[in-house]
């Protein structure tokens, strides 16, 4: 038996421990999972380990450490060991977060309603009026229910003596409930026997709870159903991961402002089949960007009218329009008069202690213990990180004082706490838990009978480094499952595999918003486009490499084709493609400014994918995430030929595993068929450009180049195996052509095409299918004869082939007409963005 | 003293380009209720006809009305028509006098814990930052020399016009709507909202209360000439919180070094321009976005106009 985990588990006096008595015994609830880990072998313990981290990169939970559509996401770190806590000390923190959260709730209907606390001087004036928190507009306006506080976090400490503290309220769109989830999900399979042995307090009640309340409050007109959705800011949020993973798991269509319309009082999601009433908003979305018809109205985001919506009450916003407000850590010192004001009760969890320097004696107070004080911004909406009074010497600290005093209202200070410490797997080593620094972050969430449900557990956070102050996802932190221990066995109520009636099934997708159908289409196209450009980078660079870096006249036309069709730039009035042949051909690989590059082609199919996370299958997202690394490691370095050719086959294997997975894992909705037609219209497109374009360039004339046609149209296994012999110009136009049979052939796409187009003609109209249809009838009755003696090598004006590349410019022009078709009746043109108009 | 009637026609016209296929607006074109001020005939057409409207009240008391569009159109014509007199409200010096010392004003306006009297409370809606008002203490060192400890406020607000009427140049090209009020500080150039958000902004850094007006001012035609239609604008200025006087608050325009009284129209009060501007919307599609907006200010009974102002009747 190794020695045992505690030999070398620090212990500290200044910090309270979770795991670790003051006498150095473990707690009696951590006792089964200590002895636990300390039975386990330092290899099962890696294999366990390995097992969260694939999890994790797996399933991209990711959180967004700066807004980079090019992928900047960090993979989410999370730390193996829960943080344990005894159900008679849950019930505690558990009644005291839900009295919080209803006291909060309380403030919300005061300010907004009769200010009672105002002018009873229960709270200061500045740290509302002064506040753009409190957002005006919404002064009057009461929701359903009388709920402006549907979900809440608060964020809490526990002392050296063991005490929980509250350091900071979330009222504004809380964040982190989606990873406590994940993380248990995670941590659950490491310890699966602990899991179960401990009977640790399942988290899926308090969703439903919330689910619930949401439902409950919709104000619904007689012979509606509930409609609820989440809005999302976008993927450049840093919990943009979070939103798609909650939409998923709750149920909600994931939203952006732009999905969702004001037609008078009434707000609409726009779906494919025209608006669908909304009747809550689960908001991830700051509330001052919600409306920029009355807030701020340089806000791209928000949907213009929605406060109207709210003031009429027919929408309920989880949270309220204006609930950011009391976020502000200078409200904790006024909390307890004001808990026995609206609530007629003690405040049961103190604050941590905090001065709000607008009131003299507090800031005589701060000026005198400077030291042992950390000064914090009074209002949310400030930026600025907190200072550490002792941290500060000579000029810094005058100048801190001066700013104090010239802005008191703006400032708070609060006390410095020693965070508890609590067990982490140590990565660096092979066995051995190290103490760090944690936090808790709870959640409370308004119920169906209007109460507030506290989730068992929650999000544990680890400061980075074991002197820590600060805990900070941004700065790197980690976090932690936690485990609430129950007396008894426990709820195996799962969201994932609820009970459904006939009235809940949904088979049509009637309800996917214009926008997801819109991404779906362009995640079509682009992962065609992708596919099409690596084939022909490929096809080229292959060729280069044959000839040891030479242009030859094969390499001359294929560049040549790839300028025109836009993958490679054009080149300069009179500039030759010379030596130059590689660096150009890297450069559309490797550069994303590039026009048409690769990198450009897999940045916008990631950024497609990325607005429709939701809806992808966990393999299909592992694939593009794949997909994405690959690209980013390869552009940092400077890859040789065979280098990017290697690159290049890779990509292409992603792209197949792609595609498998569009066929064989997407459900097959409308918006699966947006993503067909997508492709189809892309590959129409490349081929017909392609063909055309070859049959009219003299350098195609050129020994080998049916080989590389039929390469870059990735059907050469195909022509050998029908043919048996080289290629030759009829059969090769006629397989790549009309040949209705081969999946990469131009005839093929049409085929596709028109039966979509069939289902969609009620609401397209006809004329797209039938101009489509029109230009592949007038290509089917081309006659063949003309090429069978044709000397293409040889011959320099050809007539039959300029006739044929007519007719596939027309193919073209009838596929882009009915993109643009597409794009006029069912998408929600995110290009159009709302303006403010002002006048005077 | 009689009161002095008014018409006045407030037109506001955009030519879209193009047609604009949703379109949401928020009018604050009403006026206020106000002891001095009787409206006898007020209404508000709207071309094409809107698809939705609501009316009511905003946070500050202000009328407010919401409209929305529907269906495409390519143009928008809003017509405020009133017919509103202004009884005479004057301020004297003695009454500029007789007002609170500011410092002590202003220790009456912070918070002490204690439950504050109803008017402060009121005023402290005025007190802080708001978006078009950033409080600086460039602000309060502008103003300090208008401040003298124990100066009456308003005595200390009547110098503050003074100094920025003296210092500041009328330059409708200088500033935006947007303009930040340090930036006007600088440039010592700008319009009556940025005269009128300068001196709030000062007043506030003093921990004094200022609010924000919007209304009209009766202009003169120049000697001989006709009035002429739409040659107008619509005016801002200040209100500044003193208690025991009057209604609690007394008007400074800085744009014209003056204490308005019957040539002043209020139409709403707010925070700053923000909480208030005239006609605010957000509209999808479209090509060109810039309004044309005409005002005009008749006196209804020309007989009625005080004498001062009637040097150019001939």
């Amino acid at each position: 038996m190794a020695r045992t985990l505690l030999a070398i588990y620090p212990h500290s006096g200044r910090r309270y421990d979770e795991m670790l008595m003051a006498d150095g015994n473990v707690r009696p609830h951590w006792r089964r999972f200590f002895d636990h880990l300390d039975a386990v072998s330092p290899e099962d313990m890696h294999q366990r380990l390995d097992f969260a981290d694939r999890r994790i990169q797996e399933n991209g939970v990711t959180y967004n450490v700066y807004a980079d559509p090019s992928g900047a996401d960090r993979p989410w770190a999370l730390d193996p060991v829960p943080l344990i806590i005894p159900p008679e000390e849950w019930a505690e923190v558990s009644a005291a977060v839900a009295q919080r959260a209803a006291l909060l709730n309380a403030i919300l209907a005061d300010l907004y309603g009769e200010q009672t606390l105002l002018a009873k001087g229960l709270l200061p004036p500045a740290l509302v009026y002064g506040q753009h928190g409190y957002l005006w507009p919404c002064q009057g306006v009461r929701p359903p229910g009388d709920i402006w506080l549907h979900h809440y976090a608060v964020d809490l400490a526990r002392s050296p003596n063991g005490r929980w503290w509250v350091i900071a309220d979330r009222t504004q769109a809380p964040s982190g409930a989606g990873y406590a989830l994940e993380n248990r999900l995670v941590v659950s399979r490491v310890f699966p026997e602990m899991f179960r042995d401990l009977h640790v307090q399942h988290l899926a009640d308090f969703f439903r709870d919330q689910q619930e309340g949401l439902t409950a409050l919709a104000p619904l007109d007689p012979g509606e159903q509930p409609h609820i959705v989440l809005l999302t800011p976008g993927p450049y949020n840093e919990t943009y991961f979070e939103h798609a993973y909650l939409a998923r798991y709750l149920g909600f269509p994931l939203v952006e402002g732009q999905d969702l319309t004001v037609r008078g009082d009434t707000v609409y999601l726009k779906t494919l089949r025209g608006l669908k009433r909304v009747h809550v908003i689960l908001r991830r979305q700051d509330d001052d960007y919600c409306d920029p018809l009355e807030l701020r109205g340089d806000s791209a985001l928000g949907v213009p009218g929605l406060l109207n919506v709210a003031r009429a009450g027919r929408v309920a916003i989880a949270n309220a329009l204006g609930s950011g407000l009391l976020a502000s850590g200078a409200l904790m010192g006024f909390l307890p008069a004001i808990c026995r004001e609206l609530l007629g009760e003690t405040l049961a969890m103190p604050s941590v202690g905090t001065w709000w320097c607008g009131e003299k004696p507090a800031l005589e107070y701060v000026r005198e213990n400077f030291d042992d004080l950390v000064i914090k911004p009074a209002y949310p909406t400030q930026r600025m990180e907190p200072v550490f009074g002792h941290e500060l010497e000579g000029e810094a600290r005058a100048e801190m004082l001066r700013r104090i005093e010239a802005r008191p209202h703006a400032y708070v200070a609060q006390e410095m706490v020693n965070l508890a410490q609590a067990p982490t797997w140590s990565r660096a080593h092979e066995r051995r838990l190290i103490a760090r620094p944690v936090g808790l972050r709870a959640y409370a969430a308004v119920n169906a009978e209007g109460e507030y449900s506290v989730m068992p557990g929650g999000l544990t956070r680890v400061a980075q480094g074991a002197g820590a102050r600060i805990i900070s996802m941004q700065r790197g932190g980690a976090s932690k499952d936690t485990w609430v221990l129950s007396n008894g066995p426990v709820s195996e109520f799962t969201l994932l595999k609820s009970s459904f009636g006939v009235r809940d099934l949904v088979r049509s997708g009637a309800n996917l918003s214009s926008r997801v159908v819109e991404n779906l289409f362009w995640l079509g196209r682009y992962s065609e486009r992708f596919d099409d450009s690596a084939r022909l980078l490929r096809v080229a660079l292959a060729r280069l490499v044959d000839v040891g870096g030479e242009k030859t006249p094969a390499v001359a036309a294929i560049l040549e084709l790839a300028e025109t069709l836009e993958v490679l730039p054009k080149p300069e009035e009179d500039g030759e493609i010379g030596e130059g042949s590689e660096h150009v051909l890297l450069e559309a690989i490797y550069d994303p400014a590039q026009p048409g590059s690769l990198a450009g082609s897999i940045r916008s199919l990631m950024w497609s994918a990325t607005h429709v996370r939701e809806r992808l299958s966990l393999d299909h997202w592992q694939s593009l995430n794949r997909l994405q690394r690959e690209q980013i490691s390869a552009q940092k370095k400077h890859p040789t030929l065979t280098e990017a050719i290697a690159f290049l086959d890779r990509v292409l294997l992603v792209s197949s595993s792609l595609n498998g997975f569009a066929m064989d894992n997407m459900t097959r909705d409308e918006g699966w068929r947006f993503l067909i037609v997508g492709r189809r219209i892309e590959r129409l497109c490349f081929l017909a450009r392609g063909i055309a374009g070859f049959l009219r360039m003299s350098s195609a004339r050129a020994q080998g180049s049916l080989d590389w046609l039929l390469e870059m149209a990735d059907s050469s296994i195909t022509y050998r195996s029908r043919y048996s012999r080289h290629a030759e110009l009829l059969p090769v136009i006629d397989l790549l052509v009309f040949d209705d049979s081969n999946p990469h052939g131009v005839m093929f796409q049409v085929d596709v095409l028109s039966r979509y187009l069939e289902r969609m003609a009620g609401e397209l109209g006809a004329d797209y299918a039938s101009r489509l249809q029109a230009a592949a009838k007038r290509l089917a009755d081309f006659d063949l004869a003309p090429f069978e003696h044709l000397a293409f090598s040889q011959g320099r004006g050809c007539q039959p082939c300029e006739e044929l590349a007519g007719l596939l410019d027309r193919l073209v022009g009838a596929a882009s007409h009915l993109s643009n078709g597409l794009g006029m009746r069912y998408f929600t043109h995110v290009g159009d963005v709302s303006r403010q108009t002002m006048a005077l | 003293m009689q009161a002095v009637r008014y018409h006045v026609l407030h037109e506001t016209t955009y030519e879209y380009g193009s047609p604009i296929s949703l379109s949401q607006q928020q009018l604050h074109l009403s006026p206020r209720f106000l002891p001095w001020q009787q409206v006898f005939e007020q209404r508000i057409d709207i071309a094409p006809a809107p698809t939705w409207r609501r009316d009511g009240l905003d946070a500050f008391g202000n009328p407010v009305s919401w409209i929305s569009f529907h269906a495409p159109h390519d143009s928008l014509r809003i017509r405020s028509a009133m017919n509103i007199a202004v009884v005479p409200h004057p301020t004297d010096a003695a009454t500029l006098a007789a007002s609170l010392p500011w410092d002590v004003l202003r220790e009456r306006l912070a918070y002490d814990a204690q439950a504050p009297l109803v008017e402060d409370l009121e005023a402290t809606r005025f007190l802080f930052e708001s978006p078009h008002v950033r409080v600086k203490h460039e602000l309060a060192q502008y103003a300090a020399d208008c401040f003298p400890p124990g100066t009456p406020v308003l005595v200390g607000a009547q110098a503050l016009m003074a100094k920025i009427f003296a210092e500041f140049e009328f330059d409708p090209e200088a500033t935006t709507v947007s303009t930040p009020v340090l930036e006007v500080l600088e440039n010592k150039r700008g319009v009556c909202q940025d005269f009128a958000h300068l001196m709030i902004a000062c007043l506030r850094a003093l921990g004094l209360a200022a609010r924000y007006v919007s209304g009209y001012l009766l202009t003169r035609p120049p000697p001989g000439k006709p009035r002429l239609i739409g040659a107008d604008a619509s005016h801002a200025w200040v209100s500044v919180y003193a208690p025991g006087t009057g209604d609690d608050w007394v008007d400074f325009d800085p744009t014209n070094n003056l204490l308005p009284d019957t040539e002043h129209i209020t139409l709403a009060i707010g925070r700053d321009f923000s909480d208030i501007s005239p006609l605010r919307g957000i509209i999808l599609g479209g090509g060109s976005a810039e309004p044309e907006v005409a005002v005009t200010v008749v006196p209804l009974d020309e007989e009625e106009i005080p004498a001062a102002l009637r040097d150019d009747a001939d």
